[in-house]
């Protein structure tokens, strides 16, 4: 076990290298820069915005300037933001926590909804239980998430039972500790649940399918052969053997988890690397995007990691090979 | 009963074939598993239908997709109503000093089909006037899904966006499996380095997350271009993120397809290697493409709804569903005028019907089950 996960954790490396090069090289392509503006303004001179670009290696060629970021991301500096005229760093770890806070959150609601519902699918096959599910689930992954945010800010401002975007209120920084946490679990809801119920149909499909796969094996009938009861052959021998292959499913869908969580910080102003990805895009903000695309990579490398673990330790199968 | 006996009393019609067997091709086998599955039908008639309306859009469609009306802004769906056996809509009168409308009683007009209408261009060659349905009269304006914020009609721009969305998937996946199979079948057909190169390439491409890598893609281009350079590029960039995925299932099944005894045989015969790759080890992931073709036309139809909406994809005043549900996203207008959500709708009945069919014709060409 400690070899996968050495082996595992060293297949990391490269990848980060690799992710960080590549948004640095795009990013030297892009026309322009944070200065562009600034240099059209008559009231700098040119002299000026020079000794600016200077000062973060823009005037020298792309691979120095890597090379510069690489030293300082290996000490833990991820850059300069120039927009916010602070380091990448501080800004970035805040969004990082609340994008993570929202797949999290968005990840627990969905399994804890999805599995017992692929669990009663699959049990009550073909039953209109069943039926609806499938449909429900036809309707979830069809859904973009784009348009149930939009729906979701319909909702928030026609009843106002919850705030419209954002993750913390105007006053947030006056308010008692309690009174804070509540403020912010009032503004998590929302995205929450849109992001778990676009997530929540492809593993309640995977649950289902998987159940009935498992039900059909020879041991199972074996099982109910020996007499044991149905409900004691479901939960305490095909149920184990399911879930195994949902851990698979779990590191492919955060792909689309992070992707999703993009979409909802956008249109629901939540403050996350999403967001501040497109904010540093607009503004041309390079360090700044390049730190977030590594930030998001890291997130979703480490689930991915996390995921590989937990399927090595389940099957030994994975882990020996 | 007399006829059982008679057979086995006649030598020679014992001999004929009895139960008629049909030889059918795989892809007739899957054409029949796919016929019995209703939902998969339902799916692609859905999806004839859209792709009809989209290639007709200029006629069906009552407006241009440009064409303002300054007196209406925000004007909610059109109510028909029968008035005998004919179909009419009525005056709508403008409360005061707010975008809302109250329909006149029993002053209406009736619809007329086949009416003169905004000029437009049919397939974008034979300019023409005739619109599938109208009232012919400014005064009495016929918009079934409401108007947007500059006045024009919703229906019409859903119709004109759909040719967007609609097309965009296919070309994708064109570009992308195309490319996919390609190096995926170089790159499990020579293996060693070619093979490590490409696959370590891919991880690199599918570890960023989808829209990062998207959106950073985008700004490496300049922000303002025009629909067609912008519909490519917008193409361009979704297909360039999505063949890494195909194209490490196409190089799994590579591996298996390229042991096989026909392929020695086509090597002995001395082929070359991209015949053989082309020609014997491709068509067999066929069936894997096409399912996951349908399958991934829903990604490139939202990837171009999300650039549009986040303002780096199609611009105004073109009709895309992206850049129409970006007016959506002020609250007000979406709590005061929930037509606005309108594209929202046609994304998600497109979608659908392609999950559907995807679905489908998994079930139809997977020979394991059943």
């Amino acid at each position: 076990m400690w070899t996968f996960t050495l082996k595992r954790l060293f297949h990391l490396i490269p990848i980060l290298f690799g992710v960080s090069l590549i948004t640095f090289l795009l990013m030297s392509l892009t026309p322009g820069d944070y200065y562009t503006t600034l240099s059209q303004n008559p009231q700098i001179s040119p002299e000026k915005v020079a000794q600016l670009r200077a000062q973060w290696h823009l005037d020298r060629p792309w691979y120095v300037q890597y090379l510069f970021w690489l030293k300082g991301a290996l000490q833990g500096n991820f850059g300069y933001s120039m927009a916010y005229k602070i380091d990448a760093s501080e800004l970035i770890f805040g969004r990082l926590w609340n994008t993570f806070i929202l797949s999290f959150c968005a990840t627990v609601v969905a399994w804890l909804v999805a599995v017992p519902l692929g669990i009663w699918a699959a049990v009550k096959k073909d039953s209109w239980a069943d039926r609806f599910c499938s449909l429900m689930a036809f309707v979830g992954l069809s859904i973009p998430e784009l348009l149930l945010a939009l729906l979701a800010l319909m909702f928030a401002a026609s009843t106002g039972w919850f705030p419209i975007g954002g993750a913390q209120s105007a006053l947030y920084d006056l308010m008692p500790p309690a009174e804070q946490f509540r403020n912010r679990l009032h503004h998590l809801i929302l995205p929450t649940l849109v992001l778990a119920a676009s997530e929540l149909a492809g593993i309640m499909r995977q649950m289902r399918s998987n159940l009935l796969d498992t039900l059909r094996a020879e041991f199972v009938t074996s099982a109910r052969a020996k007499g044991l009861a149905e409900g004691w052959v479901v939960y305490k021998h095909a149920l184990r053997n399911a879930i195994n292959p949902l851990l698979t499913i779990f590191g492919y869908s955060l792909a689309a988890l992070l992707s999703g969580a993009f979409v909802v910080e956008n249109v629901m102003a939540w403050p996350g690397l999403g967001r501040l990805t497109m904010e540093a895009l607009f503004a041309k903000d390079y360090q700044l995007v390049v730190a977030s695309v590594v930030m998001a990579t890291g997130l979703l490398v480490a689930g991915n990691f996390i995921a590989d673990l937990l399927l090595a330790w389940s099957d030994p199968r994975i882990r020996l090979k | 009963m007399e006829q059982t006996v008679q057979t086995h009393l006649h030598p020679e019609s014992a001999l004929a074939p009895e139960p008629q067997v049909e030889h059918l091709s795989p892809w007739q086998i899957s054409w029949r598993r796919l016929r019995r599955r209703r939902l998969a039908i339902t799916g692609g008639i859905i999806l004839i239908i859209l792709y009809l309306l989209a290639l007709f859009a200029g006629f069906v469609a009552p407006y241009h997709y440009e064409n303002q009306d300054r007196d209406r802004f925000f004007h909610r769906p059109t109510r028909i109503q029968f008035e005998g056996f004919r179909l009419v809509v009525p005056r709508y009168k403008q409360v005061e000093g707010q975008f809302r409308y109250e329909p006149i009683r029993n002053d209406t007009k009736p619809i007329r089909f086949f009416i003169k209408g905004d000029k437009y261009k049919l397939f974008a060659l034979f300019p023409t006037t005739v619109h599938l349905f109208g009232t012919g009269d400014k005064n009495y304006p016929i918009y079934l899904l409401g108007t947007d914020q500059y006045g024009r009609d919703i229906l019409s721009r859903v119709l004109y966006g759909s040719q967007i969305s609609l097309s965009i998937g296919i070309v994708g996946i064109l570009l992308s499996f195309s490319l996919g199979m390609l190096i995926g079948g170089i790159s499990g057909y020579f293996g060693g380095t070619t093979d490590n190169v490409i696959m370590r390439l891919s991880e690199l491409i599918m570890s960023i997350p989808g829209l990062y890598l998207i959106m950073t893609l985008r700004a490496t281009f300049p922000p303002k271009l025009s629909s067609v350079q912008m519909y490519l590029l917008i193409v361009v960039i979704l297909s360039f993120i999505r063949w890494a995925a195909s194209a490490r299932v196409i190089r799994g099944m590579t591996l298996s397809l390229r042991e096989r005894q026909y392929v020695l045989a086509a090597r002995s015969l001395g082929q070359s290697t991209l015949t053989i790759i082309t020609r014997h080890i491709l068509p067999n992931t066929f069936s894997y493409v096409i399912v996951a073709a349908t399958l991934s036309i829903p990604y490139y139809i939202l990837g171009e709804v999300v650039l549009s909406f986040l303002n780096v994809g199609i611009q105004e005043p073109d009709a895309s569903w992206g850049i129409m549900l970006n007016a959506a996203q002020n609250t007000e207008y979406l709590r005061d005028f929930p037509w606005l959500l309108a594209p929202g709708g046609a994304i998600f009945i497109t979608v659908l019907a392609f999950n559907f069919l995807g679905d489908g014709l998994r079930d139809a060409v997977d020979t394991k089950s059943q």
